[in-house]
C-alpha cells in the first residue's frame, strides 16, 4: 500500500546524487566516503550534520568489521548527535527507510549513503553467510553458482539467456539527499519526484521457488506504482545476463524503454552501494531532463531473492 | 604508504533446530530423507515450518526417496574446500521422488557435458554422519526411472535426536587501515605519537581516523603529540583476558597526551595499582620491536590540574 500514500501525505524527491569512481585500495570505508558525501551535500546545499535524518547501508560481512557503520558516521558530523539509522542492506533500503520518515513530516531532508569494501574478502565464501544456515550455507555455494542456476533454469525454459559478463565487484561508495515539496524545489532545478516505492521478497529456499520468475519484482513494482503509466527509463539491478530477461519481463518492459543507461552492475558492482547507485542514476536521468517518468530496481540476496522497485517522475514541462 | 594485514573472522553458527529441522538433520544421519506435507498436499524437501505461501505452522512429515531427478544445475569449476567435493563438480538442484520442491546440493560429475535437467540421480551418503546437510555427500549419476507415490508418513522421533546445530565458519579478509591510520602507524613504529587536525575546529585527533566526527570534513595535517600525557580516568583489570599475556591486576587508563584533543587508551606499570590516579602524568615505553607503546610509566612530574583535562574525559 506504500505506493499510494503519496497522494495523501506529502511530495518527496531525490535532489542530489554523487557516487565514488575507483577508489584507491588503501583507503579506509570513512576515507572512501567522504569525499562523495562532501560532494552530495554541496549539490543540496546542506552543510555536514544539517540534513534532518541520516540513514545508512552496508554489511559488516563484506571487510569482516563489526559495527563498521559506526566509523563511517565520522563523515557526515554525527557529534553533536544527529538522527540517525542504518540499514544492514544495500543503500536502496536504507533510502526505503528515509522515504517512509519524510512521508511521515518527521523530517523536511535526509542523507542516504550506502558503502562498501567487498574486496577486502572473498565474495564467493562471504555472501555464502546470507543462506539459509542449516541447509545451504554448510555448503557454501557461491553467488556464480547460485545464478548459474537461475540461468540454467530460464534456458531450460526456452527463454534466452544473451552472453554477457556477470558483475565487476569494486569498493565504492554512494550517496542521495532526499527533500520534501518546496525544500526539494528550492534545493535543485528539476527533482526526481518519488512515484512510490515498495520492496518484496520471495521465500529463502532456492528450490521452492520458479527461478525463472520473480514474483516478488512484479508485486513491487505494481504496489510502487509502475504500471499506471509507461517508464521511458529502467534502472536494473542485475549481476547476471540471466537476471535482467526475468526483470524486463516481470516489469512489462517494452523494446523502446532506455534499459540500465549507466552499464549497471556489469560496469561496476560496488555490494551495498549498488541499488542505491540504480535510484540515483535514474533520479540524474530525470535532473537532467532526459527522462520524464524513470523505474530504479535493487536486489539482495541470491537469484532476485529481494527485491526493491522506485518509480521516479520529472515535473511535466511548459 | 597504506599498509595491509591479515585479518581472520572465525565463529561457530550455533541454532536450535526446532521439531521440523531436528527432524530432517537427525534422519539424514540415519539416512532417511523426511519432508514435509502442506495444506494443500504438496511435500517440501527440504522441509519448511511454515507453508512458503500461506505463513501456516507444517508438521506433517513424510519420508520420500533418496533417488530424485536434477531440475537445474551450474557447473563449478572452483572445487575449494569448504564445497562438498574436491573436484570440480555441479551444483544440483534435486526434486527427490515424492517431493514437490528441490533440495541444493553438489553432483559428481566429470564434466558440464555430464549432466543435463531432467537426469536422475541418487544420493551418496557420507560416511561418517552427525546430523547435517553434509551428511549427503553428494549426489551421483542414476539410471533409474522415477517412482510414484514414494511417500510415507514418518513420526519424526528418532533415538538421540539432533537438537542443535552448530556450523564452523572462517572467512578471510585483508584488513586496510586507511590512509590516515597508516601515516599513524608507520610514525609509531619510529617512537612517535601523531595526530591529524582539523583545518575547521583545530581540534587535534589521536589515533587520526582522516575524518573531524564533528566538522565532517577530513583531517590532513599531521601534528606530533605527547609522547608525555595525563591519566584522565582509569580502572583496575582483575579478570585475565584469553590470548593476553598480562598478569592480573593491572591498570588500563584513558590517556590524553600532551598537545591531543583526545584520550587514547593504554596501560600503566611501573606503579603499583593502588597509587595510579586521575592526573598522572606518564610516558610511553616501547619493548622490543614492537609498534605500540608497551605500556605507559609515571613521568615523576606533578600531577596535572583537573581543568588542564577535564575536556578530555
Ligand atoms: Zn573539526
Amino acid at each position: 500500500m506504500t505506493g499510494h500514500l503519496r497522494a495523501t501525505l506529502r511530495d518527496i524527491a531525490v535532489v542530489a546524487f554523487a557516487q565514488s569512481v575507483a577508489p584507491d585500495p588503501g583507503l579506509s570505508e570513512t576515507e572512501m566516503l567522504l569525499p562523495v558525501l562532501t560532494d552530495v551535500l554541496a549539490q543540496a546545499g546542506l552543510a555536514p550534520g544539517e540534513a534532518d535524518f541520516t540513514c545508512s547501508g552496508s554489511s559488516d560481512y563484506l571487510a569482516g568489521r563489526p559495527f563498521s557503520f559506526t566509523m563511517t558516521l565520522d563523515g557526515v558530523g554525527a557529534w553533536p548527535p544527529v538522527a540517525e539509522s542504518h540499514v544492514e542492506a544495500d543503500g536502496a533500503w536504507a533510502l526505503y527507510e528515509a522515504w517512509v520518515k519524510l512521508l511521515t513530516g518527521d523530517a523536511d531532508t535526509a542523507l542516504v549513503y550506502a558503502c562498501g569494501k567487498p574486496t577486502a574478502g572473498d565474495l564467493e565464501d562471504v555472501l555464502t553467510r546470507q543462506l539459509d544456515p542449516c541447509c545451504t550455507a554448510p555448503l557454501w555455494p557461491g553467488p556464480a553458482a547460485l545464478a548459474g542456476l537461475q540461468a540454467q533454469a530460464l534456458a531450460d525454459a526456452g527463454g534466452t539467456v544473451p552472453p554477457g559478463p556477470g558483475s565487476t565487484v569494486v569498493d565504492g561508495a554512494a550517496a542521495v539527499v532526499l527533500a520534501a515539496g518546496d525544500r526539494a524545489r528550492a534545493m535543485c532545478a528539476r527533482p526526481a519526484w518519488i512515484h512510490g516505492i515498495d520492496h518484496r521478497i520471495e521465500p529463502h529456499a532456492l528450490g521452492v521457488r520458479d527461478l525463472t520468475r520473480s514474483p516478488s519484482t512484479r508485486l513491487a513494482a505494481e504496489r510502487a506504482g509502475a504500471f499506471e503509466a509507461p517508464v521511458d527509463t529502467a534502472e536494473l539491478h542485475a549481476s547476471h545476463p540471466a537476471q535482467e530477461v526475468i526483470l524486463r519481463r516481470e516489469l512489462r518492459l517494452t523494446d523502446d524503454v532506455v534499459v540500465t543507461p549507466s552499464g549497471g552492475a556489469p560496469a561496476a558492482d560496488p555490494v551495498m552501494a549498488t541499488g542505491l547507485i540504480r535510484i540515483g542514476e535514474a533520479a540524474d536521468r530525470i535532473r537532467r531532463g532526459e527522462s520524464d517518468r524513470a523505474l530504479a530496481h535493487a536486489t539482495s540476496g541470491p537469484c532476485l531473492q529481494h527485491n526493491l522497485v522506485a518509480v521516479l517522475e520529472g515535473e511535466r514541462r511548459p | 604508504m597504506a599498509l595491509t594485514a591479515p585479518l581472520v573472522v572465525e565463529f561457530p553458527f550455533t541454532r536450535s533446530l526446532g521439531p521440523v529441522q531436528s527432524a530432517f538433520l537427525t534422519g539424514l544421519r540415519e539416512r532417511t530423507v523426511l519432508g514435509v506435507r502442506t495444506a494443500d498436499g504438496r511435500v517440501l524437501v527440504p522441509p519448511a515450518e511454515y507453508d512458503p505461501g500461506t505463513a501456516e505452522e507444517l508438521r506433517d512429515l513424510v519420508e520420500v526417496g533418496s533417488t530424485g531427478t536434477v531440475t537445474t544445475w551450474s557447473w563449478e569449476p572452483d572445487p575449494r574446500p569448504k564445497r562438498p567435493l574436491r573436484t570440480p563438480f555441479a551444483w544440483v538442484l534435486v526434486r527427490l521422488d515424492g517431493a514437490d520442491t528441490a533440495l541444493l546440493h553438489a553432483l559428481d560429475a566429470p564434466g558440464p557435458e555430464a549432466v543435463h535437467t531432467g537426469m536422475r540421480v541418487r544420493i551418496r551418503w557420507a560416511a561418517e554422519r552427525t546430523g547435517a546437510i553434509t551428511d549427503i555427500a553428494c549426489f551421483e549419476p542414476y539410471g533409474g526411472e522415477e517412482r510414484r507415490a514414494h511417500v510415507t508418513p514418518h513420526s519424526g522421533q528418532f533415538a538421540d535426536p539432533v537438537t542443535v546445530l552448530t556450523t564452523p565458519a572462517r572467512l578471510d579478509y585483508t584488513y586496510t587501515p586507511g590512509r590516515a591510520q597508516s601515516r599513524h602507524l608507520d610514525a609509531l613504529a619510529r617512537h612517535r605519537i601523531t595526530g591529524e587536525r582539523c583545518p575547521a575546529c583545530r581540534k587535534v585527533y589521536v589515533p587520526p581516523r582522516g575524518v573531524c566526527p564533528t566538522c565532517g570534513v577530513a583531517t590532513a595535517e599531521e601534528v606530533d603529540v605527547g609522547p608525555r600525557g595525563t591519566v584522565t580516568t582509569f580502572c583496575v583489570v582483575n579478570i585475565k583476558a584469553r590470548h593476553l599475556d598480562i598478569d592480573v591486576p593491572y591498570v588500563y587508563a584513558h590517556i590524553a597526551l600532551d598537545g591531543a584533543d583526545l584520550a587514547l587508551h593504554g596501560r600503566i606499570a611501573g606503579i603499583p595499582c593502588e597509587q595510579v590516579r586521575m592526573g598522572l602524568r606518564v610516558e610511553p615505553v616501547w619493548t622490543g620491536d614492537g609498534r605500540h607503546p608497551d605500556h605507559y610509566r609515571p613521568t615523576g612530574e606533578p600531577d596535572a590540574a583537573y581543568d588542564t583535562y577535564k575536556g578530555l574525559l
